[in-house]
């Protein structure tokens, strides 16, 4: 995974709410069987039938941070998702709530995905609408987000924005306990089933 | 301390609990299938590491299999070489895997329920977000991306945050005519589609309690569209008669110490919900979706709701958008909307009973002439378990189409598609945008409403229905 430590760059204002992993990347464009190449998927819908819709206005073209309404990422669990973002040329997500799934993909994705209060939200609206060449800089580091003159807190739990920062891969975190799992395997009822043919 | 049935099965599966670092969970049983694995399996590839417990791992061919024709290669080659990464993947890994054809493949959510894999107490990950469905057993299931596969192929565990609690609890005896999909579109609509956030759901109270096995599926299967991590039920009497005999539940004395432990499995009294929802069965409808998230719903005898009606302005616009993408307009009674397809099928509703239901409306009558309706068994098994019940013939001979089993048009990523501007009555998990093909219009009901509607061409609730089947009486 590629770290993340800070990132500047334009955002495009998605004033939507609820926008699930359908709309994000559909399914017939999962049927990918590698790890890049998904953004030919990403937001297609909105893309082919919406000449106005934010991603097809050259102001935003070339945006890195998206910013959209509350709910984002419901549905699906695909990480695609994440994917499909990350290879249209985004690394954060801003949003006032995230669905569950999306958010937990995202730290494993390396794209970052920032909560901020819904009034925070629409202020950031309000400056990359009156001005889409606003830079704005997310800096993990500092838990801030900065465009023009205001800076704003966000919150993420340590854990998490350290291996962010670090660009680590869970696996390898949980291979140095693997006696915790032994010890576990060890107890578990015998009744248990396994998935061989019974 | 007195816990909830949820937090019993999670504290049971801590493997390691370290201050300021998530929890890692055991896994006690991994469903896998052809679309969020591939890039799983590259990454254990890449890591030269194998799978640690492929006893614990069963894979399935269900997403993009054809429903017609299903024992010839599948024509789209992208949907093809997926299958094929699948079954290459497995016979690298030594994963048992039910192919196409196979008598145990089906849709993911429907197979472990069917062969008795899924148990009380059980903790069950699968890369799909309806693995909330097997909740209904008293397990702690729930969906996870590609990474996280990764992560138990190698591992066997998840790190994980404790989740929150909520209860919904519906009291009373459900109204005839109203289903367990009623009652679940009925709780998204008052908790919203991301209501549930950070929470595992348990249903409890009478209603829920008087509920068959499938019935609670449908229920615990759609927690995620109200956002939550994961539905459960606590098992009971019903639970044990639907698992035992089944081919992967314990016999003899492991049976009667799997029983004896499951019993133990229940929310103690005085234990504490983070969040609690109650709703009176009594009150119940028939629901249908109208929008384009699963909480736009409303009994059937409504109408389409006038956008400015919304007070939040998230909600109001997002009716807006949903309208102009239905083509509806407000006002319009729910019952005079008119579809084109009708779905029966899917790991919310493609169960024996479900089909059960649908037959008996269907019996003795024909289908709209102008409405075509695909019904769809959650799994090979429910197949042959319906033509052994000649429910096969009940649907052609009402002009119904009877297909092989898979996700089919739940989600369209085989042939079996909506076309733009088409509607649907179905009896799956999601209306979003496109969801079922492009352009394609969706509106959620249960078997029963899908019956109705075929029959009619119209949003119908058996209740409405005025003719006589022809063979009724004989
Ligand atoms: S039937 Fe639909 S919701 Fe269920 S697993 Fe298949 S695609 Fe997903």
């Amino acid at each position: 995974m590629q770290p993340f430590t800070t990132h500047t760059g334009t955002a495009a204002p998605l004033r939507r709410s609820a926008v699930d992993t359908d709309q994000i990347i559909p399914a017939e464009y999962l049927k990918r069987i590698t790890r890049t190449g998904f953004e030919d998927g990403l937001f297609v819908a909105w893309r082919t039938n919406e000449p106005d819709f934010v991603l097809n206005r050259p102001e935003h073209a070339g945006a890195s941070i998206l910013v959209a309404g509350p709910d984002f990422g419901t549905g699906s669990s695909r990480e695609h998702a994440c994917w499909a973002l990350l290879d249209g040329g985004f690394r954060v997500v801003i949003s006032s709530r995230f669905a569950d799934i999306f958010r937990n993909n995202s730290t494993k994705s390396g794209l970052l995905t920032v909560v901020l209060p819904q009034a925070d939200v629409e202020a950031l609206w309000a400056a990359v609408e009156a001005e889409p060449a606003t830079p704005v800089t997310v800096d993990l580091q500092a838990r801030t987000v900065t465009h023009g003159d205001t800076t704003v807190p966000f919150e993420i739990d340590d854990y998490t924005r350290w291996r962010l920062l670090e660009g680590l891969d869970d696996v390898g975190l949980t291979e140095r306990h693997l006696a915790d799992i032994e010890a576990h395997e060890a107890r578990r009822p015998p009744w248990l089933p396994t998935a061989l043919p019974a | 301390m007195p816990k909830t049935l949820a937090e019993k099965v999670y504290d049971a599966h801590v493997v390691r609990s370290a201050e300021g670092e998530p929890d890692l969970l055991y896994i006690d049983l991994h469903l896998v299938h052809e679309v969020t694995s591939p890039q799983a399996f590259d990454g254990l590839r890449a890591a030269g590491r194998p799978v640690r417990r492929p006893d614990l791992t069963m894979a399935t061919e269900d997403h993009n299999v054809p429903t017609l024709d299903v024992l010839a290669p599948i024509a789209d080659p992208v949907s093809r070489a997926q299958v094929e990464a699948l079954r290459a993947n497995a016979a690298e890994f030594g994963i048992r895997l039910a192919p196409m054809g196979d008598r145990d493949q089906g849709i993911v959510h429907v197979i472990g329920p069917q062969l008795g894999l899924t148990q009380p107490g059980m903790t069950i990950v699968c890369g799909d977000s309806h693995t909330s469905t097997h909740g209904a057993f008293g397990a702690l299931a729930f969906g996870i991306g590609t990474s996280e596969v990764e992560h138990v192929l190698a591992t066997q565990t998840l790190p994980q945050k404790r989740p929150r609690q909520m209860a919904v609890t519906v009291e009373g005896e459900l109204p005839e005519g109203v289903s367990a999909k009623d009652v679940i579109l009925a709780v998204i609509a008052q908790i919203g589609t991301n209501g549930a956030a950070g929470h595992v759901i348990e249903y409890r109270g009478s209603a829920i309690r008087a509920l068959s096995m499938e019935a609670r599926m449908t229920i615990c299967n759609m927690s995620i569209e109200a956002g939550a991590r994961a539905g459960m039920i606590a098992p009971d009497e019903t639970t044990f008669a639907y698992l035992q005999g089944r081919p992967h539940a314990p016999q003899g004395a492991d049976w009667d110490a799997a029983v004896e432990h499951w019993r133990s499995l229940h929310t103690d009294d005085g234990a504490v919900f983070d969040t609690e929802v109650v709703l009176h069965a009594a009150d119940l409808a028939p629901f249908v979706t109208w929008g384009t998230n699963p909480g736009q719903g409303l009994p059937i005898t409504g109408r389409v709701p006038d956008p400015a009606e919304f007070a939040d302005d998230h909600e109001r616009r997002a009716a807006e958008q949903a309208l102009a993408y239905m083509g509806l307009t407000p006002g319009t009674p729910l019952r005079e909307i008119e579809v084109d397809t009708v779905f029966l099928g899917s790991c919310t509703n493609g169960r024996i009973e479900d089909l059960r239901t649908a037959a008996e409306l269907l019996r003795g009558r024909r289908i709209d002439p102008n409405t075509r309706m695909l019904v769809v068994p959650g799994s090979v098994g429910v197949k042959l378990q319906a033509e052994a019940e000649g429910l096969d013939r009940v649907f052609t001979e009402a002009g119904a189409e009877w297909r092989g089993a898979g996700c089919s048009m739940c989600l369209g990523m085989n042939p079996d598609q909506l076309a733009p501007g088409e509607r649907s009555a179905s009896t799956s998990n999601r209306n979003f945008q496109g969801r079922q093909g492009k352009g394609g219009r969706t509106h959620l009901v249960s078997p029963s409403v899908a019956a109705a509607t075929a029959l009619t061409g119209r949003l119908t609730a058996p209740a409405d229905l005025t003719d006589a089947p022809a063979t009724a009486g004989v």
